[in-house]
C-alpha cells in the first residue's frame, strides 16, 4: 500500500531582547550558573511579572512578516505543570488567545538542479503564542542540576498546521522561517544555543484517504538536518509497522541525529494534564492599528519576494539570486554595487564568486570586508570599457580585498591597463610567430584552433595585458 | 461540608508530584472540597449578559521598555535552594 505523510512541526524561537519576558534582569546564553535570575524568575513570593515592550514589538513583527492575522486583544494564561525546570510550577503562555493567528510560511522544495528554482508552497500556519522559556536541567548519573539563566527568556511557539508531507519539506519550511526570524530582527536562530528548537508530529495514512492518523511527536531535533533526518526516519518507521500489520501507536519519540535511531519516551496515557486559566498578575494585551502602522514600515522585504525582484527587475540568473537573498546584507551589498556599476549582472558575479571565495578563504564577515560596494562598481567599470581585461580583474579584486585600495588606483600603480598600443602588440604577435614556426603553419594551414597558441603566448609574454580582440586581429593579419 | 464528586485527590497529587499520607489526604480532602463548593455557591450567581473575563478592571497593556535592570547574584538567588553544587540547585533526577 502507498502511504502519504502528514507532518506539522511545532517551533521554538527565542526572541532577541535584552532583558526577560516579564521581568527585566537580563536575558543571555554562555553566562555563569544562574547569575541571571531576580526574585520573578526564581518565583520568589510577592514577585510579579511585568511584560516586555520590545517582546511584543518582535512577535507583532513576526506575525506580519508571516501574514498572520494580529489579534486586537490576547491575554496570558498559566501552564500549571511540576517540574523543576520552572521555579513557578507554571509557566506563563497563551492559550486560546493567541497574539498571532493563522499566517504561512512560503517555501521551496529542492529543485532538478542546483541552478534551477524549484517548487514553491505555501506552509499555512495555526498561530503564534508568546511565553517564557524554562530553566536548564542538567541531568547527572542521581540527580539533576537546575541552572534558571533560561528561565524567563522571550519564547514565541510558532504552530503549523498538519500541512507538510515530506522530510523535504519540513527542511525548507524551517530554512524559510529561520531566515524570515533573522532578517526581521526577531531571532539569531542559533540552534546550538537553543534559539531555535523543532518538535515534528508525523502521521501516515494511506494515499487518498483523508482522516488523519495516528500521530508521533519527534523530540530534540537539534539541528535542521536532523529534523530532516528525522522525519525520514519517523516515516519509514511508520511504513514499515503499518506494512507488517502492526498499530501505531501515539507517543513521543526522540531521535538521535548521531546514530539516526529514535526511542519512545512516554506514551499517551502519560500526556499532561495542564489545567491553564488566566494569569490574574498581567493585564491582557491590545494591539490597535496605530501600533501595527509603526511596525509595518520596519518590516524585512522577505526572502522569496527579494529573489523575484532580483530575477526580474536585475535579470539575474537564478543561482545568482539564490547566494545573494538569504542574506539582508549581501543583498543590500549588492544593490548598491547594481546601482553604482549599472552593471547588476557583473556586480553579481564579483560578489557571489569572487568577495564569497575571498570572505570565506579569510575567515572575514561581509560587514568587515574591506571591499565595498563602491569597489566593486568601480572593478566592473574598469572591465567593461576596456582598460583591463577580465584575467587582470581577477588580479585587481585580490589586490583590492587585501588592501582596500579602489580598483583603478591599483590598476594605475602596477601599471596594469590593457595595451592597446598596436605597436606594442604587433612586436608581441611577431614575436610569438617567430617563437612556435608550427602553430603559424597549421593556422595559416586552415587549422583555426592552433591561433590560440600564438594569441596565449602573446597573453603570457604581456602578463596579460594585451587586448585580446586586438591580438586576434593583428594576429590573422600577419598570419594572412 | 462534603467532598465534591470530582474531586479526584490522588489525581491531583500525581499531577502536583506530592506522596500523601491517608491523614493528609483526608485534610486535603475537606480544605479543597470547601474551595469547589465555594465555587458553586458563586455559579449561583446570575451572570446573564456579562461577557466572560480575563480581569474584572479594564486594564491593558502594563509594560516595560527592554532595559535591563540588576538581578540577584548568585548566592542570594541559591539561598533557599535545599541543596547546591556548582552554582546549581540539586534536585532528584526525574527525566521527561
Amino acid at each position: 500500500m502507498n502511504y502519504e505523510a502528514v507532518i506539522g512541526l511545532e517551533v521554538h524561537v527565542q526572541l532577541k531582547t535584552a532583558s526577560k519576558m516579564f521581568t527585566r534582569v537580563a536575558a543571555g546564553y554562555g553566562q555563569p550558573e544562574n547569575t541571571l535570575t531576580d526574585p520573578v524568575v526564581l518565583a520568589l513570593p510577592g514577585a510579579l511579572p511585568v511584560l516586555n515592550k520590545e517582546a511584543l514589538d518582535k512577535i507583532i513583527t513576526a506575525g506580519l512578516i508571516l501574514d498572520c492575522a494580529i489579534a486586537p486583544v490576547c491575554k496570558w494564561d498559566r501552564k500549571n505543570y511540576f517540574y523543576p525546570d520552572s521555579p513557578k510550577n507554571y509557566q506563563i503562555s497563551q492559550y486560546d488567545q493567541p497574539i498571532c493567528v493563522g499566517g504561512t510560511v512560503e517555501i521551496e522544495l529542492p529543485g532538478p538542479s542546483r541552478n534551477v528554482m524549484g517548487e514553491h508552497k505555501k506552509i499555512p500556519l495555526t498561530r503564534i503564542h508568546l511565553e517564557e522559556d524554562v530553566g536548564k536541567l542538567n541531568h547527572g548519573a542521581s540527580d539533576s542540576l537546575v541552572d534558571y539563566n533560561r528561565a524567563g527568556t522571550p519564547l514565541m511557539e510558532i504552530v503549523s498546521e498538519p500541512a507538510m508531507h515530506s522530510a523535504d519539506e519540513a527542511f525548507a519550511f524551517l530554512t524559510a522561517l529561520r531566515t524570515a526570524m533573522v532578517q526581521g530582527g526577531i531571532s539569531d536562530c542559533d540552534m546550538e544555543k537553543g534559539q531555535l528548537r523543532c518538535d515534528a508530529n508525523i502521521s501516515i495514512r494511506p494515499v487518498g484517504e483523508t482522516k488523519l492518523g495516528v500521530k508521533v511527536e519527534l523530540k530534540n531535533l537539534n539541528s535542521i538536518s536532523f529534523v530532516r533526518d528525522g522525519i525520514a526516519h519517523e516515516i519509514r518507521r511508520q511504513v514499515a509497522v503499518l506494512g507488517s500489520g502492526g498499530t501505531i501507536v501515539q507517543e513521543t519519540r526522540d531521535y538521535d541525529g548521531q546514530t539516526g535511531a529514535s526511542q519512545s519516551l512516554r506514551s499517551k496515557e502519560m500526556a499532561h494534564d495542564y489545567r491553564y486559566f488566566p494569569d490574574p498578575d498581567l493585564m491582557p494585551v491590545k494591539v490597535d492599528e496605530a501600533w501595527l502602522a509603526v511596525i509595518r514600515p520596519t518590516l524585512p522585504e522577505r526572502m522569496f519576494d527579494r529573489q523575484r525582484r532580483y530575477l526580474e527587475q536585475f535579470q539575474l540568473p537564478y543561482t545568482l539570486t539564490s547566494v545573494l537573498v538569504p542574506s539582508l546584507a549581501l543583498g543590500a551589498f549588492f544593490e548598491e554595487a547594481a546601482k553604482l556599476s549599472g552593471k547588476p549582472q557583473a556586480a553579481a558575479n564579483w560578489i557571489t564568486n569572487d568577495l564569497q571565495r575571498e570572505l570565506a578563504a579569510a575567515g572575514v564577515e561581509l560587514a568587515a570586508s574591506k571591499v565595498r560596494p563602491a569597489h566593486i562598481a568601480g572593478l566592473v567599470k574598469l572591465v567593461e570599457s576596456g582598460v583591463i581585461s577580465s584575467n587582470i580583474a581577477k588580479e585587481v579584486f585580490v589586490a583590492m580585498f587585501a588592501t582596500g585600495e579602489q580598483a583603478d588606483a591599483i590598476v594605475e600603480r602596477k601599471g596594469l591597463k590593457q595595451s592597446t598600443d598596436t605597436g606594442e602588440l604587433e612586436k608581441w604577435v611577431t614575436d610569438a610567430i617567430a617563437a612556435d614556426p608550427k602553430a603559424a603553419a597549421g593556422f595559416k594551414g586552415g587549422n583555426e584552433k592552433a591561433l590560440n597558441a600564438i594569441k596565449g603566448a602573446v597573453m603570457k609574454a604581456s602578463k596579460g595585458k594585451a587586448n585580446p580582440q586586438l591580438v586576434d586581429q593583428i594576429a590573422r593579419k600577419l598570419l594572412a | 461540608m462534603s467532598t465534591q464528586p470530582d474531586l479526584n485527590l490522588d489525581y491531583l497529587a500525581n499531577l502536583a508530584r506530592l506522596a500523601l499520607t491517608d491523614a493528609e489526604k483526608a485534610e486535603f480532602a475537606q480544605q479543597l472540597g470547601d474551595i469547589l463548593h465555594y465555587v458553586e455557591k458563586l455559579k449561583q450567581v446570575d451572570v446573564s449578559g456579562v461577557e466572560p473575563m480575563a480581569h474584572a478592571s479594564p486594564v491593558f497593556n502594563v509594560w516595560q521598555p527592554d532595559v535591563v535592570a540588576p538581578g540577584l547574584p548568585v548566592e542570594a538567588a541559591l539561598r533557599n535552594a535545599p541543596a547546591r553544587r556548582e552554582d546549581m540547585i540539586v534536585v532528584p533526577k526525574v527525566v521527561e
